[in-house]
């Protein structure tokens, strides 16, 4: 593809920290490269504003390869911008055409607090993770890995839910700021191997109570989640993990004694 | 434990939905068959006969009960849901999702609800609600329930606001048909397809014969 320069309007979500208010302001960029990732876009808006003597905007970012899940940027009204199957940093500029307004908006949820401007405050997801997104293992020399025979369909499901990088566009989407693409993937993939076999009830129990604390909706499959993750994780993780609640609820005892 | 914390979870919440709105499905299986009777041009001989053995059996009664508590579940469980889910969002986005992420009709499951419940009084009021009365609330004489008909819908905009509720009901049906079976948790993909255009077809067809029922007697077809 052929390389151009373009001139941007864009309207940014600025907030000094949780508590403040916040609103919109518009920054002008120009002579941006079609190359550039989207970050690399805002990286050249910050210099300018740092050599002015303005604050820069706040926004998350990490790897900048896609796999890391810090980067959360609500573009033009779609988690990560307009491509499929693309994090924010791996979108470029190419996605947009001279002279082009773009808004650009942190994920809005209550459970994602705003910490400043285009940071959200995702940790409880960590929390929903450690509420039981782990399994038993002994400590001691790795065992071999092909120990356990495990049938192929299941590997490559645990597989594809293993990809989620946890960066709540699943959240963002919803429209009832529900959690479960994200929650459904951690359990899909320890409850379809036989590692995750021990915990498997109170995984799942235990995780979706979390995620009720934290404050997310209730899923009601619109499928706005699997349409916007950029790991392309399946919907069908969320009715699994819904087979996977009732049949642990509907066996769980009432007491421990 | 307990049942009262698997029903109130998020999950679990849903679980009510879908069970009661499958229940409510074999519900309407029941409703289209016996209205479809009015369709046997012997002027509501048959319909009548099938409206009485639907209104003169303590069993059928008992029966009536259970269907009314699964419309009362059904519909708060959804209203309480509904605000719930709105009150996860404090504040909104300046550019919305839309219909690049879902369905018009996946995201107004509560306002495709309260219209099928707003036309439910209306329905109740005409039929259920006189006819009840009328037996003194036990198993007494019953109105006529074709000739009632014949005469509600003589009117027009009676007509208009039941294909309104049957449009509404479609495509609640739409939605509500496949969802049900994956908050049951059916995450077979080929069985998730399957469930999806059968969904599809039933909530297209009930709706279609529901509302040609008033547009017949408009129309004087029956």
């Amino acid at each position: 593809m052929e390389h151009y320069t373009m001139n941007l309007n864009l309207k940014v979500w600025k907030q000094k920290n949780a508590a403040s208010k916040g609103k919109f302001e518009t920054f002008e960029v120009k002579d941006i490269s079609s190359e550039m990732s989207f970050l690399e876009m805002f990286d050249v808006l910050n210099e300018r504003l740092i050599n002015e003597g303005k604050e820069p905007v706040a926004f998350d970012h990490d790897c900048r390869e896609g796999i890391c899940g810090m980067c959360s940027m609500y573009i033009n009204g779609r988690p990560h911008g307009p491509w499929h199957g693309t994090t924010t940093c791996q979108l470029h500029m190419r996605a947009f055409k001279d002279g082009d307004t773009i808004v650009v908006e942190p994920w809005r949820a209550n459970a994602f607090p705003v910490i400043k401007d285009l940071m959200v405050d995702r940790t409880a997801f960590d929390r929903i993770i450690q509420a039981g997104g782990y399994i038993s293992v002994n400590t001691g020399n790795a065992v071999d890995g092909n120990a356990i025979p495990i049938e192929k369909e299941h590997a490559d499901k645990s597989f594809a839910a293993a990809a989620c990088i946890g960066c709540g566009a699943c959240v963002a989407a919803c429209k009832n700021s529900s959690a479960m693409l994200f929650v459904s993937a951690k359990v899909s993939h320890l409850a379809l191997l036989p590692q995750g076999d021990p915990e498997r009830k109170t995984r799942v129990l235990n995780m979706v109570t979390q995620m009720d604390k934290e404050g997310f909706g209730a899923c009601t499959n619109t499928g706005a989640c699997e349409a916007v993750c950029p790991k392309e994780i399946s919907i069908a993780n969320i009715a699994r993990l819904n087979g996977e609640y009732t049949m642990a609820a509907l066996s769980a005892d009432n007491s421990h004694d | 434990m307990k049942w009262s914390e698997i029903f109130t979870s998020s999950v679990g919440k849903k679980l009510v939905m879908g069970l009661t709105g499958l229940f409510l499905i074999s519900f309407l299986v029941v409703h289209v068959g016996i209205n479809a009777c009015i369709w046997a041009n012997d002027d509501g001989a048959m319909f009548n006969r099938a409206a009485h053995f639907m209104g003169s059996s303590y069993v059928i009664r008992i029966l009536e009960i259970g269907l009314m508590a699964g419309f009362l579940i059904h519909i708060i469980q959804g209203l309480v849901l509904e605000f719930q889910n709105r009150s996860k969002r404090t504040v909104g986005y300046q550019v919305n999702l839309g219909n690049r992420g879902s369905k018009w009709y996946s995201r107004s499951m509560g306002l495709l609800g309260t219209l099928i419940l707003l036309f439910l009084i209306i329905h109740l009021s005409q039929f259920w609600y006189p006819n009840r009365s009328h037996q003194g609330w036990l198993l007494g004489e019953e109105l006529n329930l074709f000739d009632r008909m014949k005469t509600t819908f003589s009117e027009l905009w009676v007509v208009i606001i039941y294909v309104l509720g049957c449009f509404s009901l479609c495509w609640h049906l739409v939605h509500g048909f496949q969802s049900a079976f994956r908050t049951l948790g059916v995450s077979n993909n080929r069985y998730l397809s399957m469930i999806n255009n059968i969904g599809i077809g039933f909530s297209v067809i009930v709706s279609l014969v529901f509302a040609m029922m008033p547009v017949s007697m408009y129309l004087g077809w029956v």
